[in-house]
Parts: structure tokens; sequence; C-alpha cells
């Protein structure tokens, strides 16, 4: 019992940066029907901008924040000089492209900073603090929880309560006829790569402590996981990537403690093949919306 | 004078095809023009050119003076141009509100945005029961008035309609066009009306433009088109 509830809290944590993640991959799905397979390379990037500004400043805060600022404007960049130009006929179009900048990002962060591990210190202890016995949560986990469910509250009233996510959310549904109410549409799609990339960043930021180390590869798995969590929710909900990214990091957690380590890639892959043949629209899907 | 619409040798289309060829017409300041003309004669096309989500190939369009070319398409709506699209263009997912809203974004008046967004709910009570339902949720009628009320919160001077008609009972049709009408007559606005339902077009109309591929084949007051046996028989079909 002691066991399943450390595993269990252990999930919760880790899936909650996958559900940050998640979330960045529906953020730009639902603005750009892209899924950027570049998410994982970005946040690397932008952890590695963090920790650099973190150690020069000797405040984890300021990296943080830093690494926040460099995802809007990396998103922001590779939307307006890369993805805008890139054809819709054939959606493999964006997938190759996305996939070459995920090379050019890894070889440019070898080149800078140099391809071996780099160890990126947490802002907070990292040892589960123990409750009646049973080791729960850790400060650091209790800090990740925190911050993705900010930010997840933060971007759920920015598209339901404010003016420019009313734009957003038009600009991704209606985009023509967006237009012609006056919404900047392409300014739209360019907020919504910055947002995307922003949230990625903060993902990478919390997730880079966690044992990963900073590498110009360290978000390859993590990636894969929040695909398959943002694919488990249905690509089109926030909401169903904050679920998915909860629950497969759970499913994870579970599979890691009971059956090792090494079958957690296994069970990703598992997952995401079972998610596709039952319910490939995810579990919340809203594909009814568009039958008009 | 506002909202006076002329449209001058425009030619456009979709690739290598032209669609419109040499299309020229004026739209008075208040008055409304239907054009009209079988499937494929360009009507939708024109729209499109008009407010910019086409672009011409060539010829130009004027509003109350000024040149359209280059002009982006979401501007216009800020020069007083607004466009209600075919299939009525209600963003499916957004609520009634939501929608409403959206058509007063860009205006800097928050407080006549508010206020206009209030006159179309009178406008329309079906809409003001409705307000939290979704779009997808709403009759071909309400998405209609949804369509057309977004429009206006935008206080236009030039209303481009796209099929107002299309699967609507004819009541509803003929509450929309009595509303049309009014507007005109009461607040000076300029509508260009695309139909397919040539009798209940011609019957609100001051004008008539009737398209056959792409050509304007004759422009003529809308009375001269109802009541003209010849003129009907030879370019309406009835």
């Amino acid at each position: 019992m002691d066991r399943f509830l450390f595993l269990t809290f252990g999930g919760l944590s880790t899936g909650a940066v996958y559900a940050a993640f998640a979330l960045a991959l529906v953020l730009i799905w639902r603005a750009a029907r892209v899924v950027n397979f570049a998410q994982g390379a970005m946040a690397v990037a932008t952890a590695y901008v963090g920790y650099a500004v973190a150690s020069a400043t000797g405040s984890y805060w300021v990296g943080l924040g830093a690494a926040v600022l460099a995802g809007l404007l990396l998103g922001a960049l590779v939307e307006r000089v890369l993805m805008r130009f890139v054809g819709h006929a054939n959606p493999l179009n964006e997938v190759i492209v996305a996939l070459g900048l995920v090379l050019l990002i890894q070889a440019v962060l070898g080149m800078v900073f140099g391809n071996g591990y780099r160890p990126a210190a947490a802002p907070f202890d990292t040892d589960a603090l123990t409750l009646g016995g049973v080791a729960a949560l850790s400060p650091y986990d209790l800090w990740v929880l925190g911050a993705v469910l900010v930010v997840v509250v933060l971007l759920a009233l920015l598209f339901t309560r404010t003016p420019i996510g009313l734009r957003m959310r038009a600009a991704a549904f209606a985009p023509e006829v967006s237009r012609l109410l006056g919404v900047d549409v392409s300014r739209m799609l360019t907020l919504g790569w910055a947002l995307a990339a922003a949230v990625g960043a903060l993902a990478g930021m919390l997730v880079v402590p966690t044992g990963l180390g900073l590498h110009p590869h360290a978000m390859d798995l993590v990636f894969v996981v929040a695909f398959t969590a943002a694919v488990v929710g249905g690509l089109d909900s926030p909401a169903g990537a904050v679920v998915g990214g909860l629950l497969v990091g759970l499913i994870l957690s579970y599979v890691t403690g009971y059956l090792g380590p090494d079958t957690t890639p296994l069970a990703v892959l598992v997952l995401l093949l079972a998610v596709l043949l039952v319910r490939p629209g995810g579990l919340f899907s809203s594909a009814r919306a568009r039958h008009v | 004078m506002t909202g006076v619409l002329e449209v001058e040798a425009v030619s456009a289309g979709y690739g290598p095809v032209p669609v419109l060829r040499d299309v020229t017409f004026a739209v008075p300041a208040g008055t409304i023009a239907a054009v009209l003309g079988a499937n494929g004669a360009g009507k939708t096309t024109l729209l499109r050119t008009l407010s910019g989500l086409l672009r011409p190939a060539g010829g130009r369009v004027r509003f109350d003076g000024a040149d359209l070319r280059g002009v982006r398409v979401e501007r216009l709506v800020r020069r007083g141009l607004a466009h209600v699209p075919e299939g009525r263009g209600v963003v499916a997912e957004l609520t009634v509100e939501e929608n409403l809203r959206l058509g007063g974004l860009w205006r800097s008046d928050r407080a006549d945005a508010r206020r206009a967004q209030d006159e179309v709910y009178e406008l329309f009570p079906a809409l003001a029961r409705r307000r939290r339902h979704a779009g997808h949720q709403l009759s071909g009628g309400e998405r209609q008035m949804l369509a057309l009320g977004r429009a206006l919160i935008a206080r236009p001077r030039l209303l481009l309609l796209d099929e107002p008609s299309l699967g609507l009972a004819p009541k509803v049709t003929a509450q929309i066009m009595a509303l049309l009408r009014r507007l005109c007559d009461d607040r000076g606005l300029t509508v260009l009306l695309v139909e397919q339902n040539v009798r209940s077009a011609l019957s609100v109309a001051d004008q008539g433009v009737v398209m056959s591929l792409g050509r304007v084949v004759t422009a003529a007051p809308a009375a001269r088109l109802r009541d003209d046996d010849q003129l009907r028989h030879a370019y309406l079909g009835f």
C-alpha cells in the first residue's frame, strides 16, 4: 500500500510535467493544425538559456523567467520565419520541417554548449517528505504541481475571459470569418506558437532537474510521452491534455514501479497504440462541433 | 456620400481560370442591389473579391471613392464594410454571445459595441434566449440571424450578404429581407445581396445586377426586372 501511494504521488508529479508539455502541443494544434514535433527540442533550447542565466545570475527564478521569455521569442520566431512558409497541402510537410528543426536545434545546442550532460540544480529539495510513514511528495514535486496548476488556470482564463483569447479561439476555428470580423489571424497564429513554446519552456525547466540532466537530447523521450498524453486526452482539448498528462504519468509510474524501468518506453508505445486503435480522437474529442 | 460601392472592370479567378470578367456596376448609398444569376455565375466570387479574400486580377473596387486595392481583409471592417460569407460564417464552437462579442472586438468605442450587441438581441429575441448556446446548436434561421446581427455590430455602411435565404423557411427569409429594407431606409445602410431566390431578392432590392458566366449581363432597376416580362424571361428564366 505504501508503495502504491508512493508511486501515485510520483506519477502525479511527473504527470504534471507531461500535462504542461501536452498542453503546449494542444495549443499549437488548435491554433495551426500542426503537431509540433520540435516541441521537445525547442524546450531543451530554452532550458539551456534558463540554466545559463540561472548560473550567471545565481538565481533560479531569474533563469526560469529567462527560459519562459526565450520560449515566447523562439515560438514566435519559428512561426514567423519557418512554419508560415510551409505549405498546408500535405500535413506531412509540417512534420518534416519540424523534424528538420529538431536536428538543427540539437546540432546548434551541441556546438554551443557541448553534447555532455550538465547537472541542473532544483530550486527545492527533491527528497520526498514522509507523511505518516509514507514517502509522499518532495517539496520540488509540490512546486511542479503548483506551477503547472497556475499555468493551466492562467491559460483557461486567457482563453475564456479575455478579448485576445476570444480572438485566438475564433482565429483557430474559423480563420476566414475572423479576418472578415477584423481579427488579425496571422498575428494570432504567431501568438499561439509563442504561448505554446513558453509553456513548453516552463515544462522543460520543470522536468530537467528530475534526474534527466541537461543535454541536447534530454527531451526526446519526454516528448514521446507528452505526445501520447496529448493523444490520450485528444489533441483538440486543453482539458484533455491535462487529464491525459496526469493519467499517463500515473500509468508510467505504476509500470516503472511494478514492472521495472526497462518496460517504461514500451509501455508508452503500447498506450499510444491502444488509444489510437480504440479512441483515435482521444478521451475528450469534440469532433461533433465541426459538423455544421 | 457614404457607403457608395463602385466596381470597375473587375476580373478575378482561382488560378489561371478567370471567374469574373470585366465586371462593372455601382451601388448608390442607402440602396439595396441584388446580384442574381445561376450557380457558377460568379456571385460568391464577386463578394470574395470585393472584401479582399480574393485578389482581383484586374480592375478597381472603390468604396466611398477610396480604392480598396491592397487594403488587408481585416482592415476593411474598420472602414465600414461588413461581409457575411456563404454558409453564414457563424463560428460553430463559440457561443452566441461570444460570436457577437467577436464582431465588436476591433471597435475602440466599447460602450457602443455593447449597445450594438443589445440592439441585436432586441432585433432577434431568439438569439437573446440562446446566448449561452454554441453556434452548432442553433437552427439555420438562428445562425443567419446571428451572422447578420454580428455584422451589424460593426455598424457598417456597406453590407455584403451571401445567400441569406439559403435553407431558410420563407417566413424567416421575408423577415430578414424586411429588416434589410428597414436598415437601408432608416440608417442609410448600403447592401449588396447575392441571392438564388430571385423573387424575394427583387421584392426588396432597388437594383438588380444579373450575372452569367462571370459577366454582368444587365443591371437594371429591380422594379423593371420584376415587371418587364421580356427582361425577366431573357435573364432570369421565369
